[in-house]
């Protein structure tokens, strides 16, 4: 179980990358816990300074704009 | 915007085959460009109203206008695309951590244009900034400029205003973010953040920049265009339509009356209107346009612009979580004075 954390303070934007997320894992066959972190201190804590920010098992790989697909699917791979 | 190491595409279009499509874009672009106001005419030539009736001046304004503003953002928005891809809020702080005041304030100004910024990243960039050394006031300085002066604006100040305005417009409005920036900062008022925030070590994230080739970069830029065109094509409609009917109904005297330049009271109105109301400079600047062409002076309609798009409530809302009300208030003073100030000098000088 992978866990995914996407940070963002709840705009549009941050939404649909949490279901970019979900949709590319259930594609994939990859089980994720996938959790939303809009807590602005949290934010901060992680480094992120665009949301929204997308961390796997703890290390954060993206932040700024939605990913691009094929990085997502090797994020959520590797 | 840095991502992880990672693998190029599976199959990448060749790097030739990019610069060439770009290329032949940039050219079909120009020739469709030069080619529109005879197809706009023709439009509504075609059309089975008199052209030079109302409805027939606002339709010919509409079917002008719109396809105008739409096609220069899409050039500029690539080309502003492309460039961001150079610039990320990592690097902008990495530039500005440390820099001393004035210098610095100017460099956040500029770096605010061409950093990679929506409203919703506002707190965590400027957590992220002043955890890492930015000066409160330069950092002020980039959120000042960064919504205030994009692309998006210029873009459609030049295409309905004119080249003159949004010159102005970007000159002024680079100098508000410096000088408001210059001046927060001289009042030390780091003790009027929210507690967490002077205590809060930010996390350094280290994202490998990876090295990106052109084609990446154009690919970037087609998804700035995807982005911003989905985000503001409804406002542009919406702004175009209703400067179309301020055109047709509103008596010219009216604004000449309220918002023209020999009203005192004008300018400190419109920054007062401008505050409680919300759009992007889609929306306003089409209402700007038409407010103008009734006799509006232009220092006056200027202020209600930077006031609309500086000074947003949803905005203070959003930063309410790491500011504590006495320095939003001095945020909104500054930035407000220098907004009138901007106003009056333009009704003076034109």
């Amino acid at each position: 179980m992978k866990s995914v954390k996407v940070f963002g303070p709840g705009c549009r934007r941050c939404d649909s990358a949490v279901k970019m997320v979900r949709d590319t894992a259930t594609a994939l066959g990859i089980d994720v816990d996938v959790v939303k972190v809009v807590d602005p201190k949290s934010i901060a804590q992680a480094g992120v300074m665009a949301t929204p920010g997308i961390a796997v098992d703890g290390k954060l790989v993206h932040s700024g704009g939605l990913p691009d697909p094929e990085k997502l699917q090797s994020w959520l791979r590797g | 915007m840095a991502t992880g190491h990672l693998h190029a595409p599976r199959h990448p279009a060749p790097e030739r085959l990019w610069h060439a499509g770009v290329a032949a874009a940039g050219l079909v672009w120009v020739l469709a460009y030069r080619q529109l106001a005879a197809l706009s005419e023709a439009a509504v030539a075609a059309l089975p109203v008199e052209r030079h009736s109302h409805l027939g001046e606002a339709l010919a304004f509409f079917l002008y206008d719109v396809p105008k503003v739409m096609m220069l953002l899409l050039l500029v928005v690539f080309a502003m695309g492309v460039l961001r891809s150079f610039f990320s809020a990592e690097r902008t702080r990495a530039l500005l951590s440390g820099r001393a005041e004035g210098a610095g304030n100017v460099l956040a100004a500029g770096l605010g244009i061409v950093t990679p910024f929506c409203s919703c990243s506002a707190v965590p960039i400027f957590i992220g900034f002043v955890s890492a050394g930015v000066p409160l006031g330069v950092t002020f300085s980039f959120l000042i400029a960064a919504p205030m002066v994009n692309e998006v604006a210029l873009v459609m100040l030049f295409g309905l205003v004119g080249w003159q305005v949004a010159a102005v417009y970007l000159g002024f409005g680079l100098v508000l973010a410096v000088v408001a920036g210059f001046v927060i900062g001289k009042l030390h008022l780091e003790h009027w953040l929210q507690d967490w925030v002077r205590d809060i070590q930010a996390g350094g994230a280290e994202l490998d920049e990876e090295r990106r080739t052109l084609p990446a970069r154009y690919r970037e830029g087609l998804r700035s265009v995807r982005e911003i065109f989905g985000r503001v094509w409804i406002w542009i409609l919406a702004g175009i339509a209703l400067g179309a009917a301020i055109h047709g109904y509103v008596p010219e005297d009216l604004m000449v009356r309220i918002m023209g330049a020999g009203t005192w009271w004008s300018v400190p109105a419109a920054v007062l209107m401008g505050i409680p109301m919300y759009t992007n400079a889609a929306g306003v600047i089409p209402v700007v346009e038409a407010l103008l062409g009734k006799g509006a002076a232009l220092g006056t309609v200027l202020a209600f612009m930077m006031s609309v798009i500086a000074l947003s409530l949803p905005e203070m809302i959003i930063l309410r979580q790491v500011l504590t009300l006495r320095l939003i208030a001095v945020f909104i003073g500054v930035v407000g004075s220098g907004i009138l100030a901007v106003g009056y000098l333009f009704n003076l000088l034109f």
